[in-house]
């Protein structure tokens, strides 16, 4: 059976409309202001209902434009790989520090890309970062914390 | 008047503000140059690092950013018939066949001194639109400014979605969903945080913006197997020719940029219109205006072809910015970047703008002028070796876009949980960018979508609960005619489509 998932993409929409609209009724508001014209679930109850109707629409309309993806040419592995290697960053960033993990972040997703040039990596990885790191820290003044070099002695 | 100008003359003209045009347009010209990277992208990587400067000198550097990416398209569209963003879809219909003939270092010429014309001259009608729009804006009210918040969705769903209006309008709602994360800006009631205390103050802009575009992006790249700097691997530095344009291109060039110049701004005021359609316009009009000798020339290689979506596109993108200078309100995805730039900066922009910070203001306009020159004189000689810098490979380039994404983010919240935050939001987009949901409206809707509820409650706490302050008004009811027409437009057209089909 063939599957529009430009339909299934809307009834997941439908349905998040729904949750949001519930979550909307749920929202706390002051006694005083329950029954006054406007309040803070007044929009997020007009968005739920915006929401079902045009994801209700898209579902029960005809697609005449029906976009088809050729899911065997398109690179999951790579970009998967990517994704774990950006979620790992922002695990390690604030514990091990801006310039390690930024460098290492940099490193591993070219070569998970595919890159071999071992010099042009490092050089685009640990002394960009550093150059990168004190265009932020020593001249726009963005304070960045950074534990690994602060144990070494580098940052004060 | 003329003190305004003179005001944004002496703010523009620091040694800090035009050494950040010209980093912009340096830098908005290599992005733009890459196919599927566009403006908004540029625009976006650059917001964490506007925030080191005060607002003017921010809003200059975005600003080169932006007409640096829309001429940095138009090369590539010339040079390899890879139009970097859409408003640069029609020069390459006339540039690349020039360019195919050996005269690809006159269309290069051709293209820029059409976009130089078609910027000053649509920078001039703003200098003049503007204030005065700014005056009229003064009697809006809230329901007014409803219905234009109404409007501008609407608008850019209709023209954003090639077609696909029900998918846009879904975005404009998602949007508007993930801008009511947070506290409530009256009450300080929390909603949607689910008990999260990272979402209490909502959902950042720049993230917003960074996972949509720019990470997306990189992600669609490498999952569709892209390599946007393959094509300027082919560029040869020896094969341009000359750049010099004779009397008879420039006689012709003369009748062609005045009134691609009039369209291109027309359109970009509208909102939601933009860079594209003025250039297609353009390009139709102009093909209509010439005699039949010349509408032989037409996709061959025609100067009047070339010149007429050049002027149109650049004229737009002033065009752009009438409505978010003057009434609060963004007619195109970038220019609500910019303005969701603007309020990080504290700044509200309006029709009281021009007064409360006249040097923003007045710069932003005079940057024009000067982005402008310094495209032509810096850009045009350099095109080739900048064509040359975009064989940076893939490889490179995707990590790098991420790196700028995520430290964006990390300097502005030193919190890894907007990290985790934006990977969520970019995966999504990623996916739903393949099945074509667009993600302009997305963004302006999130932008709009405080000023929005602040202008529906400001409006029914004053009729007392009543939707009649939709048909007051004659303004109002107007707007919202106008929206009205656009929608039963696109659904006759959906259903015309659905019939013959």
């Amino acid at each position: 059976m063939n599957i529009n998932t430009t339909k299934v993409i809307s009834l997941l929409f439908f349905i998040f409309s729904a949750f949001y609209l519930h979550t909307a009724y749920q929202i706390q508001v002051f006694s005083f202001d329950e029954n006054a014209p406007f309040n803070a679930r007044t929009f997020p109850i007009y968005l739920g209902y915006a929401g079902l109707f045009f994801s209700g629409l898209k579902l029960i309309l005809p697609d005449p434009n029906t976009i088809k993806v050729q899911h065997k040419t398109l690179e999951y592995k790579k970009t998967a790989i990517l994704i774990v290697i950006a979620i790992i960053y922002g695990a390690t960033i604030l514990k091990v520090g801006y310039f390690l993990t930024t460098s290492i972040f940099l490193f591993s997703s070219f070569y998970f890309l595919g890159e071999r040039r071992w010099v042009l990596m490092f050089l685009l990885s640990f002394p960009f970062v550093a150059a990168f790191m004190y265009l932020l820290h020593g001249v726009l003044d963005i304070y960045l914390r950074d534990p690994f070099l602060q144990s070494i002695g580098v940052m004060g | 008047m003329i003190e305004g100008i003179l005001i944004g003359l002496t703010t523009a003209l620091t040694l800090q503000n035009i050494l950040m045009v010209m980093l912009g347009c340096f830098f908005g010209t290599i992005i733009g140059m890459l196919p599927g990277l566009g403006p908004m992208t540029a625009i976006a990587l650059m917001i964490p690092i506007t925030y080191g400067f005060d607002p003017a000198t921010g809003l200059i550097l975005m600003a080169g950013v932006y007409y640096g990416a829309v001429f940095g398209g138009s090369t590539s569209s010339i040079l390899l018939n890879a139009p970097g963003v859409p408003g640069t879809v029609a020069t390459s219909f006339d540039g690349y066949p020039m360019a195919q003939q050996g005269k690809a270092g006159k269309a290069l010429a051709i293209a820029a001194w059409s976009s130089f014309a078609g910027g000053t001259l649509s920078a001039i009608y703003l200098l003049f639109m503007a204030p005065s729009l700014s005056k009229v804006s003064l009697s809006f009210r809230s329901p007014d400014y409803f219905a234009l918040m109404i409007l501008g969705l609407t608008a850019i769903a209709a023209f954003s979605s090639k077609g696909q209006f029900l998918k846009a309008m879904m975005m404009v709602v998602l949007g508007l969903m993930l801008a009511s994360v947070g506290q409530d800006s009256l009450s300080d009631i929390t909603r949607f945080t689910f008990n999260n205390m990272n979402l209490t103050d909502g959902i950042s802009f720049v993230l917003v913006v960074m996972a949509t575009f720019a990470m997306s992006e990189a992600l669609t790249i490498i999952l569709k197997r892209n390599d946007p700097t393959s094509a300027a691997k082919q560029v040869s530095l020896t094969e341009l020719g000359s750049i010099k344009i004779n009397k008879e291109e420039r006689t012709k060039m003369y009748k062609t940029i005045p009134r691609s110049s009039v369209i291109g701004f027309l359109i970009g005021v509208l909102p939601g219109a933009g860079a594209t359609i003025a250039s297609f316009l353009a390009y139709g009009m102009e093909r209509n205006i010439v005699n039949d000798e010349e509408k032989e020339k037409f996709g061959k290689g025609s100067v009047n072809g070339l010149s007429a979506p050049e002027t149109a596109n650049n004229a737009a993108c002033s065009g752009s910015f009438v409505p978010m200078l003057t009434l609060g309100i963004p007619g195109s995805g970038t220019t609500a970047v910019m303005l969701g730039a603007l309020l990080g900066f504290g700044v509200q922009p309006g029709p009281r703008l021009y007064m409360t910070n006249p040097e923003i203001f007045w710069s932003i306009i005079m940057s024009m002028y000067i982005g402008m020159v310094i495209l032509l004189i810096l850009n045009l000689p350099l095109i080739p070796y900048i064509a040359r810098i975009l064989a940076v490979p893939k490889n490179y380039l995707i990590p790098l876009i991420l790196f700028f994404s995520i430290t964006g983010i990390y300097v502005m919240s030193f919190n890894n949980f907007d990290i985790y935050l934006m990977i969520g939001i970019a995966v999504v987009a990623t996916f739903l960018r393949l099945y074509d949901f667009p993600m302009p409206p997305l963004i302006l809707a999130f932008v709009l979508g405080g000023l929005m509820e602040e202008n529906l409650r400001r409006s029914l706490l004053l009729s007392n609960g009543s939707w009649e302050f939709l048909w007051d008004r004659a303004l109002t009811a107007c707007i919202l005619l106008t929206t009205i027409l656009i929608v039963i437009w696109h659904v006759y057209k959906t259903m015309f489509k659905n019939t013959k089909t």
